[in-house]
Formats: C-alpha cells, sequence, structure tokens
C-alpha cells in the first residue's frame, strides 16, 4: 500500500546549485523502481529525501497521497537498506533485527514470530547470536535485508545495497532481493551507479545525471530507444558506438566520422540534413562481414576474448568502437576484417541538444520477436 | 508550471502546513541539542567564564581579606605589579623555567620515544617504564626528590661528594634552586611527553622507512628526513603543551622551596597563590592571574594558527 | 623490517640505561620504604627490610580515609566528566542545529584559560556556596571538560553515520540511541578517557589545597605533604612508605591502560 508521488522536487545546499532539479515522478504500489546515474548524480540524495533523512527544499512528495514532507522518518512507514549495511557492531545478529521492532513496540511473541520466519527466509537461522564482525559480506548484506524485511513496512529503500559485495555474490544476491520483492509484494526504490544492476532488476529504472532526470522506463525501453546521447551511452555493456555522421542529400550519403560512408535514402530516413547528427550503434549490431553484405573493413586495434562473445575494438575517425560478435572468433590485432553496418542499427540523435531524432528500427523486430 | 489544476489549489494551505513542521522540527532538534549540552555549559558558566570574568573585574580593585571588593583602584593593581621587584624576579624566574625545561623535555622524551619505537622484544616493558613518570603525582615526585636533593644524605650530594667536589645546596642556594626545580619539572613531564611522541612515531607509515631502506638511507639518514618533519606537528603540540605546563607549575615549588630561597622559585602561579592566600590580596593577585591567562591565551593562539592541529589540553 | 644484530645490541644497551635512568626515584623511594631510617640516615644499602613504615605511616596518619577520600573523588570526576564530555560530543556529532558551530567553537575557547587564572574566584564560589570541605566542592568544578568532549567527538565521528540514520528509520530517540548504540560502540575511547579523568583527578594538588581545611575530605596528595612537613624531614622511610602508597593506585593503572591512553591520547590531542 504504498504509493508514491514526486512534484517538482528539488534541493539545493546553501542556496546554491540544485543537486536534484524539479524532479517529477510516479512510482507504483508494488513496483521495483531503479535509481540509476554516475555518482554525483543526486539519486542517493533523492533516495535521502524520500527516507526524510534530506531536507526537501522545494516540491511536493506524497505516500499514498499524503503529503509527507515534513514528517520524520520514522512516520513515513519505510525500511533502508544502507551501503554499509549499517549494522550495529555491538549488537548480535538478532538484535540487530530486532532492534527497531523493540523501538516500535511490538510485542515478544510477535517480534519472535518474525524474527524466526524472516531468518528462515533470508537463509541466516543459524547466525543469530553472532556479531556482525564474525559474518562475510554477503552474510552482513542478508542481515541488512532481514531488518529490512522484518519491519514489515510496504515501502523499501535501498542505497547502493550490493557495491561491497564481489561479483559472483553480487549477481546472487540480484536475484535474491528481486524474488524477497516480488514475494512480499512491497514497493522497491532502490539506488545504483551499476547499470547492468539497473536493467536486471529494475520494473521501471529513472536514469540521473547533474540532478536532472534523464529518461524514466523499462529497461528494455531505456536500451532500444535511449531518449538522449547520456543514456544512451550509459546504458548498455559495452556502451554504444558513437559517431558524428553528416548526411549529404546529394550523393544520398551518410558519412560517419568522415571515414565510414553509407547510402541511404533520404525520404524513407528523415534525416535532417541540416542539423548536427550523432548517430549509435551497439556493438552487437556491428556484424561480421559475409561475401554478400560486406559494407566495411576495418582495422582491428584490440580484441578481448570472452568465451561467449569475441569484443573487437577498432578507430572510426577519432572515436573507438567496439563489435560484440557471437562465438569465438579467431581475430589478430592489425587484421583488416570485414564488418556489416546496416541502416536499420542506427539511432539518430541531435548533437547540440543531444536528443533522439529516431531510434533503430531493428531492435523493435528483435522485441517483438522475442516476445 | 505544468501542474495540474488539483495540485495547485492544494498547495497553498499545505505548503504552510509543513514549513510550520519543519520549522518545529529545527526547534526541536535545537533544544535537544542544548539539552545534550547543557550541563557543560552550565558548569563551565559557573566555573570558568563566570570565575574569569570575575578575575578580571578584581584586578581593578582592592579586596579585604574575604574577597570583597573595596575600593577601585583602576590600573594600579597593574601599575604596581609591574613595577614590584618581587613580581619582576618571578617572571625572570618563569621565563628561565620554561627555558630550562621545555627544550630539555622534549629532547630527552624524543630520544626515548625514538629508542622505545624500536620493534624489539620486550619494548612494551620500557614503554611502560618510559612512561610511568605520568603516573605519579606532583607530591609525590617532589618527595621523591626532596630525598634526592637533601643537603647531607642526598643521593646527589653523596654522588657529587664521591667525585671530589664540594656539597651543593640544591634547594637552598638560589642559584641552583630553580635549576633543582627544572630537573624535577623535567622529570614528571617525561612519561607524558614520551607518551604522546611515541604515539607520533607511530602514526608515520612504515611504507616511508620501506622505501627508504630500499633507497638504502642509512638509519640517522633516515631519522633526520623522514622522522623528524613527519613528526613535527606532534612535536609543535607538544611544545606548546610542555610551555603551557611550565607556567601553570604549582605543587613542586609548594612542596620542595615554597618559593624561595630570596624568590628564586617563585613561578608566576605560586606567586598568584601567595598573594591570594597567603597575603589575602586579591586583587592584585587576579591581576597577575589575568597576566597568566594572556600568556596562555597567546601561547594558545600560536599553537592554533601554526600546528594546524586543532586540539589539545589544558 | 630486520634489525641487525649490532644495532639491536646498541638499543638495547640505549633502552636499559634509559629506563634505568627514568626509573630510579621511583625505585629509590620504594627500596627505602620498606628500609630503617638507621640504614636511611646513614647512607648504607638495606641491611633489613620490613613493613614498619608502612604500620607507621597508616598509624600515625588517617592514610586510608585520605586514600578513601581520593578514590571517592577521582571516581566521582571520572564519572562526572564522562558523562557531560559525552553527552555534549554527542550533540556537537549526531544532533544538527543552529548555533552548533558557535557552541563548539566556545568549547574550544575553554581550553585557553588555564584553571590557575580562574582560582580566586572559584574558592570564593565554593565558600560562598558552602563547599569548603565538601566532596562537591572538590569534584563539581571539574565535570565539564573540553579535552574529553574533543576526544569522545573525534570517536563519535567514525560511527557511521548511516547507524544514526538507521536508528531515525526505525523511530529510535535520540536519548536511546546515545545509551544503546554510540555509548556501547565508544567504550574503549571512553575507558581511555576514564583512565586519564581518574589519572588527573587522583593527582590534583592545587585545589585540594585551597578547598579541604580538615581530614573529613583531605586527599591523599595533601597528605603525603602533610606527612612531609610534620615528620620534619627525619623520617624518610615513613614519608616514602606514604608517596609510595600513593603512586601505587596510579602506576597500576598507567601499567595497564598505557596502550589505551597512549592511542586515546594521540588520537585526541593531533586529530
Amino acid at each position: 500500500m504504498s504509493q508514491i508521488e514526486m512534484i517538482d522536487l528539488s534541493k539545493s545546499y546553501n542556496k546554491q546549485k540544485n543537486v536534484l532539479d524539479k524532479v517529477d515522478l510516479f512510482i507504483e504500489e508494488g513496483e521495483f523502481f531503479v535509481l540509476v546515474g554516475p555518482s554525483g548524480s543526486g539519486k542517493s540524495t533523492l533516495l535521502r529525501m524520500i527516507a526524510g533523512l534530506e531536507e526537501i527544499t522545494s516540491g511536493t512528495l506524497k505516500m499514498n497521497d499524503q503529503i509527507v514532507n515534513h514528517l520524520p522518518p520514522k512516520d513515513r512507514n519505510l525500511s533502508m537498506v544502507f551501503q554499509n549495511y549499517a549494522l550495529y557492531p555491538h549488537l548480535s545478529v538478532e538484535q540487530n533485527i530486532l532492534f527497531g521492532l523493540n523501538a516500535k513496540k511490538v510485542d515478544k511473541q510477535e517480534q519472535k514470530r518474525r524474527l524466526l520466519e524472516t531468518a528462515e527466509m533470508m537463509g541466516i537461522s543459524e547466525l543469530l547470536k553472532r556479531k556482525p564482525k564474525e559474518l562475510s559480506g554477503g552474510q552482513r548484506q542478508r542481515v541488512a535485508l532481514a531488518r529490512s524485511v522484518v519491519s514489515e513496512a510496504p515501502l523499501c529503500l535501498m542505497d547502493e545495497p550490493l557495491s561491497n559485495l564481489d561479483a559472483k555474490l553480487r549477481s546472487q544476491m540480484r536475484l535474491e532481493i528481486r524474488r524477497l520483492q516480488k514475494k512480499l509484494g512491497m514497493t522497491m526504490i532502490y539506488v545504483t551507479h551499476d547499470q547492468v544492476e539497473a536493467m536486471t532488476m529494475g520494473d521501471r529504472i529513472m536514469v540521473l545525471n547533474d540532478g536532472k532526470i534523464q529518461q524514466i522506463g523499462k529497461p528494455i525501453t531505456l536500451y532500444n530507444e535511449p531518449a538522449n546521447l547520456f543514456v544512451a551511452s550509459f546504458i548498455g555493456s559495452p556502451k554504444m558506438n558513437m559517431g558524428k555522421a553528416v548526411f549529404h542529400a546529394d550523393l544520398n550519403q551518410l558519412v560517419i566520422e568522415e571515414t565510414i560512408h553509407l547510402d541511404i535514402d533520404a525520404v524513407t530516413y528523415e534525416i535532417p540534413s541540416d542539423s548536427n547528427v550523432t548517430i549509435g550503434i551497439r556493438p552487437e549490431h556491428l556484424y561480421p562481414g559475409t561475401l554478400n553484405n560486406t559494407s566495411h573493413e576495418i582495422e582491428v586495434i584490440n580484441v578481448e576474448q570472452l568465451g561467449n562473445d569475441t569484443l573487437i575494438v577498432f578507430g572510426v575517425g577519432k572515436e573507438i568502437w567496439t563489435a560484440k560478435w557471437p562465438g569465438q572468433w579467431d581475430v589478430q590485432v592489425g587484421e583488416k576484417i570485414p564488418i556489416h553496418i546496416a541502416i536499420e542499427n542506427l539511432s539518430f540523435f541531435n548533437s547540440d541538444t543531444g536528443l533522439l531524432i529516431k531510434p533503430a528500427t531493428t531492435s523493435k523486430q528483435h522485441e517483438v520477436v522475442t516476445a | 508550471m505544468s501542474m495540474n489544476s488539483s495540485v495547485i489549489q492544494q498547495i497553498p494551505t499545505s505548503q504552510i502546513e509543513f514549513e510550520r513542521a519543519i520549522k518545529k522540527q529545527r526547534v526541536k532538534n535545537f533544544s535537544k541539542g542544548i539539552l545534550f549540552l547543557s550541563p557543560s555549559i552550565v558548569l563551565f558558566s559557573v566555573f570558568l567564564f563566570y570565575p574569569l570574568a570575575r578575575t578580571i573585574y578584581l584586578s581593578f580593585y582592592l579586596t579585604d581579606a574575604t574577597g570583597v571588593t573595596t575600593v577601585f583602584v583602576g590600573w594600579q593593581n597593574y601599575v604596581t605589579m609591574f613595577t614590584s621587584p618581587i613580581f619582576l624576579q618571578s617572571m625572570k624566574s618563569t621565563f628561565l623555567f620554561v627555558l630550562y625545561t621545555v627544550p630539555i623535555t622534549i629532547i630527552i622524551s624524543l630520544f626515548l620515544a625514538v629508542i622505545a619505537n624500536e620493534k624489539l622484544k620486550g619494548i612494551g616493558f620500557f614503554r611502560t617504564i618510559y612512561s610511568s613518570t605520568m603516573g605519579i603525582s606532583v607530591a609525590a615526585a617532589s618527595v621523591f626528590w626532596l630525598y634526592l636533593f637533601h643537603p647531607s644524605i642526598g643521593p646527589l650530594n653523596l654522588l657529587v661528594k664521591a667525585f671530589g667536589a664540594n656539597e651543593i645546596g640544591w634547594l637552598t642556594n638560589p642559584s641552583w634552586a630553580l635549576l633543582s626545580i627544572s630537573i624535577t619539572t623535567i622529570w614528571m613531564n617525561i612519561g607524558f611527553t614520551f607518551l604522546i611522541l611515541l604515539g607520533g612515531l607511530q602514526s608515520i607509515d612504515s611504507s616511508l622507512y620501506e622505501s627508504a631502506d630500499i633507497d638504502g638511507a642509512g638509519y640517522f639518514y633516515q631519522l633526520r628526513r623522514i622522522t623528524i618533519p613527519m613528526l613535527s606537528p606532534t612535536l609543535f603540540f607538544v611544545v606548546t603543551v610542555a610551555i603551557i605546563n611550565a607556567f601553570q607549575t604549582f605543587g613542586q615549588i609548594d612542596i620542595l622551596t615554597q618559593g624561595g630561597p630570596v624568590n628564586s622559585t617563585n613561578l608566576v602561579v605560586y606567586s598568584i597563590y601567595r598573594e591570594a592566600f597567603v597575603n589575602y590580596k586579591f586583587g592584585s593577585a587576579s591581576a597577575q592571574a589575568v597576566l597568566l591567562f594572556i600568556v596562555i591565551l597567546l601561547m594558545t593562539f600560536l599553537q592554533f594558527k601554526f600546528g594546524e592541529r586543532k586540539v589539545h589540553y589544558q | 623490517m630486520k634489525i641487525p644484530t649490532g644495532r639491536k645490541l646498541i638499543f638495547y644497551l640505549l633502552l636499559i640505561i634509559s629506563s634505568l635512568l627514568v626509573f630510579a626515584p621511583t625505585f629509590m623511594a620504594f627500596v627505602m620504604s620498606f628500609m630503617s631510617n638507621k640504614d636511611i640516615m646513614t647512607g648504607s644499602l638495606p641491611t633489613t627490610l620490613s613493613f614498619d613504615n608502612y604500620l607507621k605511616a597508616f598509624g600515625q596518619f588517617p592514610l586510608l580515609k585520605y586514600l578513601i577520600n581520593s578514590l571517592i573523588i577521582s571516581l566521582i570526576i571520572m564519572l562526572g566528566q564522562l558523562i557531560l564530555s559525552s553527552l555534549a560530543a554527542y550533540a556537537f556529532v549526531f544532533i544538527e542545529f543552529k548555533g552548533r558551530d558557535f557552541l563548539f567553537f566556545l568549547f574550544i575557547a575553554t581550553m585557553m584559560v588555564p584553571f590557575e587564572a580562574s582560582v580566586i574566584p572559584n574558592f570564593h564560589i565554593i565558600r560562598d556556596l558552602g563547599w569548603i570541605d565538601t566532596y562537591q566542592g572538590l569534584t563539581i568544578p571539574f565535570f565539564a571538560m573540553a579535552f574529553g568532549t574533543f576526544l569522545l567527538r573525534q570517536n563519535f565521528k567514525q560511527i557511521p553515520k548511516e547507524l544514526k540514520e538507521a536508528s531515525q528509520i526505525a523511530g529510535i530517540g535520540e536519548l536511546k540511541f546515545y545509551l544503546t548504540v554510540v555509548l556501547p560502540v565508544a567504550k574503549t575511547s571512553l575507558l581511555t578517557l576514564g583512565i586519564y579523568g581518574f589519572l588527573t583527578s587522583w593527582n590534583m594538588y592545587l585545589w585540594p589545597l585551597l578547598t579541604t581545611t580538615n581530614d573529613s575530605v583531605r586527599t591523599v596528595q595533601i597528605g603525603l605533604k602533610q606527612l612531609q612537613t610534620q615528620e620534619q624531614l627525619n623520617d624518610w622511610g615513613v614519608i616514602m612508605a606514604g608517596a609510595v602508597i600513593v603512586v601505587i593506585p596510579t602506576l597500576i593503572l598507567l601499567f595497564l591502560g598505557q596502550s589505551k591512553l597512549q592511542s586515546g591520547l594521540t588520537e585526541g590531542a593531533l586529530k
């Protein structure tokens, strides 16, 4: 029972430049909502404003249609998981989990029931008597989650909860948190700087940069139709290849970074020839060229063998591009290899405003196919 | 404005309401903060700020034996103070005392800290011994040295006689008494100074020494080029504390010399004590106290200004 | 880092010589306290060792009373300092309010006032309150302590602020957070400050000299001075026995807490 609405929410310190600038957002009940952005983008500040740990400079924050701007954290009925877990070092796991319930005067019987149930769910039943410093990183993480779960708050806030774990544990915990959230049906607001986490966990994602909303949408929408150059380069790994493009209407040719020439039909593609255009193409759309479809030859400057994929790095004008080919390819540095660039895989952006002019069209078809 | 109309209607009343709530929150936080600080603030006011102001006030008055002000004399107490040969002697002794004690205390403590900073077996024992004088009260230390300085049976004079020299009147000869007090004080202060300097040495990043070792730098080169420069903030702190302590010296004088012989060890705090609690001249004693306050204020200020470090103690 | 044997030897030599010199007066006092007066006066080495001096010291002077007084006074001051300093440090670290910086500056300023410079009015205050020869007169003026506040503030700042935030979200009040989280987490530095406070209170000299006029609350330090003046510098064995009794508690405390005290004081002094 927790939906959240933000209207023109802004934050500034000491009347200086806004750290957050007029954030408008609606989060549905039961939604897993991810705030993603580089460090300093204001995502943690926004989360802390929702929690009530930071004052709201201007704008309105509503929970279940009630204005909560002025409410202290304890009256907002939420739980929070911190990056460093914030476990009380002198208390045992059990005491840590129950610390908040004691304060809320939940009766002992009920406390006991919730504790056992939660510990069972989180797989930490054997650890209840230990102190935090006797736990591994993953176990601490679970205790922090358990503390959040046991409060039975309908809204859970998480601030980079996985960033202190190693890669393997992280992907496992991603899954667990996601399952937990669906099982308990709580509303989740999850802050991360890691776009992989955002893509894999979020029902919807909001990309923040410099205190401004860049885009809000489903993960796949952000990937296929990034609203601007920032989102395009932030979402996806390896990141989208970019290049300045000029359209020569007389030749019906698009020239990328003054090196790659593509024949296109201006009428079907409606490319503005007057403004500066930047194109973007996903690494997986730079296909290996076959005998009949090779459009260009490039010189390889680096090869990364990932086992399942092969990343081929090459220069395009001033830019460095990466192609991702499925499977294992025996390619040497310095070798000239054929590739295939298809016009329908290009996304077009206005170089001056950074805004999307036209997304790639093929991805749409793929989406339909896979769906 | 791209808000929908229902929101716009809602804002005016609620805006005021939650601004009031936030203000209330701030007031609450303020009172909480003050509540936590109030015990300290009250006691500081009663036993520190008020007495300080009162001292300054008293320094412009003559008082009776109970401390009640009788006559306003303006700067007269200060004038008398600066023209009194006894007080001038006291100032001179105090400065000489600082000069004798501070550098030697620090040199000895630094030496002890450096040798006790080596990673050797049993080093903890030596550290404990060196810091031990910190646990010895001024009364006990004075009694120890009173015996050591004893003219006939004192070990120091036995030693002097063993070398064929004449007995020294450590505490009775005006030209030796201040030096004797200084020796006692140096010994007493070694423990604390050592402890702080050792802490400073231990906080120096050991990788500095390791890389110097790799470069083949010798022991004394490392001492001069790494240890001393890296220790300089600690040293500065210790110097300031030592000077301030020297100005506040009282107990050892009270037990060893009572300011004598012929006022040669009548350091400033002892002088204040005598003027106030023996002669009951609270006005002129207060004038001396104000001077002491100013000197220590200056020392503290220098510590803040040049020390870069923010804290030290009384 | 490996130390060459030759250098090791030099260090041990220096360490041993220095410790002999530093510890000599204390050691001498300790030995003398067991010696007969005849041995002392003739300057000979001890021929007999006995507890006679201690029995005499306790028998002729209310030394036990002084010891108990000192213990009570030091414990009260220590507790008072711990409570006031930790409360103040908590406010400086965990509560945000207007005027906090100013008050912090005020606390810094108190360190510039030497106690000796304000001792005259302080004496008058205690006298006017009728607190001469009382425990409160000997203890309360020392409760507020800027150094202790700084030391603890330094330590409290190392407690992750997320702990406070997690408590805020859970609805735990300031006092409960202070009592159940901050104090237990910071117990090591509380212990350090406690040792320091006890040591300095036990060794206090000027103030008890001024504010005690009879044996009822007189501390052991002033007792030692009396012992020394009344014995007319004759019975050195008894005087030294008194001195040893005075220093034993603090030396033990120092030996136990030396490493803690060192790191604690350095931290408070230098950060």
